[in-house]
């Protein structure tokens, strides 16, 4: 019912929404203006007279126009190396994203769950997590023997912190209700863990693993843009989604950089909705109102 | 509800005697006395029903019975023996709703037997049994979020009720229900207690549900929490909201609750609570009424 309403309108809305960016982007890209007319010429004049740049507004001309693109997308897309950048960045999120959750989701409940855990694991914890992944490039890859490993570290640090500090906030949020109740009734603390506190935690734990994602997607580009894409084999695509748009940067293939921005728009939107559909799985009981 | 003659556990009965019990919070000189050298009985197979002004430390004596925290002076014995901790033999059935929201009502209903170890073919049958006597077998897959108000209370008497404990507790269960919700699960809960014969603590700010339901009110003063007053309700069972409207005795023993509540009231008054002040202005316009 309502989500037969949902289905038709958005999708409607979602598809004009869409069009409407591609064609005012086409416009601009081949008019070399906004909206096709010299709209901030003015703009630009009155910047001058006052002594700055005329330069200062950004110049759409400069974007390659979707057609063209497209026409460089259709180029890639029977090339072996465009599909090994999409699996060598998918690889790295995918061991960072799992090593992330097999770790942050015992040491969260561990933390939530005892006291002395607590006080002597979340002082570091919480030291070490202002610090952005990307400042941990250059230490990760002094440290770890290979680049791949460097990178996949830095990548799971994306997604740990967010995971962590989800699961311990999610525990500790349980209605202090039912674990009365769950003494009362005769549960043993092993009992109260699996039947309240890891249900009880899984709607956080789902939460923390979407936003992790999203991390895990910036901080493994970026990654690949800094060190050099990891691989031995080079070449235009060799070492990644980030490394693609980084060598088509260098090799001034501006139609390439914009393929490579999507194809991560759309790795990181296939990822997020694998997790969704996932976390639905497994907390039936949040859908069903 | 007319059938009932499926197997069950035969209920044990219990008694907890309150003697002397006080409990303060807060360290040494910030102290304060929430209960007050309170004694009373929760007698046998009865439905003792605790009436008192809202923040009069109700709660804090159902922590106490119900051994989620320790006296710190006096004792509660079940029985004649101390009350340790939390057990079966006294669940307590919360305000608002406790159930599991992960867990569908059957899973729910069975919670205690499973986390004990205890899940035989007589448990199931009994769950069956419950199942049927709160109207709920049909919504035995749906999860709390999906069933209506009055729906979860039942579930959560089912599942305080396999447990088959020799107390009941319930705290202010139908608080938040609407009037008509409300007055259908008096004449049901009672419709139970009447069956089971066992012994239920029942904690209320709601005079009209204290006398529908007792067999004895305890009237509490404000905080510090002490027993005011012992009204017996004689009035026969099984009762019926029409019967309870046309009962004089039903409404002099209201009378007789409502102006102790009163002067209860009167003192936390001048002493500046919001919530008295409210009771005050409800009990004049009711006096006037009547």
């Amino acid at each position: 019912m309502a989500a037969q309403k949902f289905n038709t309108t958005s999708l409607a809305r979602g598809l004009v929404s869409i069009l409407l960016f591609l064609v005012l982007w086409e416009i601009g890209s081949r008019s070399k203006h906004w909206l096709g007319a010299d709209i901030f010429g003015p703009l630009r004049e009155a910047l001058g007279a006052m002594g700055f740049k005329k330069t200062y507004i950004p110049w759409i001309g400069a974007v390659p126009a979707p057609t063209e693109v497209l026409r460089a997308w259709v180029d890639v897309i029977g090339d072996a190396g465009y599909w090994h950048s999409w699996y060598m960045s998918s690889f790295r999120v995918a061991a960072g994203f799992v090593a992330a959750m097999l770790i942050g989701i015992p040491f969260g409940l561990m933390l939530a769950v005892n006291r002395t855990a607590f006080g002597i694991g979340f002082p570091v914890f919480e030291v070490l997590r202002p610090i952005p992944p990307l400042a941990w490039v250059p230490a990760s890859i002094i440290f770890w023997p290979t680049q791949e490993m460097s990178i996949a570290f830095v990548t799971f640090l994306g997604a740990f912190y967010t995971i962590v500090i989800n699961v311990v906030g999610g525990a500790r949020s349980i209605d202090g209700r039912y674990f009365q109740a769950a003494q009362s009734m005769g549960s043993s603390r092993w009992d109260i863990f699996r039947r309240i506190i890891l249900p009880g935690t899984l709607p956080s734990i789902v939460v923390g693993s979407a936003v992790g994602m999203g991390i895990t997607w910036e901080v493994v580009v970026a990654a690949e843009m800094i060190s050099g894409g990891g691989s031995q084999i080079g070449g235009t695509s060799g070492g990644g989604l980030g490394f693609f748009i980084w060598n088509s940067y260098v090799g001034g293939s501006y139609e390439q950089i914009v393929v490579g921005m999507i194809s991560i728009g759309i790795a990181g939107f296939i990822s997020s909705e694998l997790l969704r559909s996932l976390g639905k799985y497994v907390t039936p009981w949040l859908r069903l109102r | 509800m007319g059938e009932s003659s499926t197997p069950r556990p035969l209920i044990a009965s219990g008694e907890i005697v309150v003697a002397g019990v006080s409990k303060s919070y807060g360290a040494a000189a910030f102290q304060k006395d929430v209960v007050r050298d309170c004694s009373f009985t929760i007698e046998r197979g009865k439905l003792t029903v605790m009436i008192g002004p809202s923040g009069c430390g109700k709660s804090t004596v159902i922590r106490l019975l119900a051994g989620f925290e320790q006296p710190s002076s006096g004792s509660l014995k079940l029985d004649g023996e101390p009350i340790k901790g939390p057990g079966r033999d006294r669940l307590v059935v919360f305000q608002e709703t406790a159930l599991f929201p992960w867990m569908t009502t059957y899973d729910n209903i069975l919670y205690g037997p499973r986390a004990r170890g205890e899940v035989t073919p007589q448990t199931l049958e009994f769950a069956e049994f419950l199942l049927n006597k709160v109207g709920l077998q049909d919504f035995r897959r749906k999860y709390p979020t999906q069933l209506s108000g009055g729906m979860q209370r039942r579930a959560e008497l089912a599942r305080a009720m396999i447990n088959n404990p020799e107390i009941m507790i319930l705290d202010e269960p139908f608080r938040g229900l609407d009037a008509m919700t409300k007055e259908l699960m008096w004449e049901y809960y009672s419709g139970l207690f009447e069956e089971s014969g066992r012994t239920n603590f029942f904690v209320t700010t709601d005079i009209d549900e204290a006398v529908f339901l007792a067999d004895r009110i305890l009237i509490m003063s404000n905080i510090p929490t002490q027993v005011r007053a012992v009204l017996e309700v004689d009035l026969p069972r099984p009762r019926t909201l029409a019967d309870m409207v046309a009962s004089d005795r039903a409404n002099q023993i209201k009378m007789e609750a409502l102006s102790i509540l009163h002067q209860e009231a009167m003192k936390s008054f001048s002493r500046g609570s919001k919530a008295a002040a409210d009771f005050v202005e409800a009990y004049n316009k009711r006096t006037a009424n009547s």
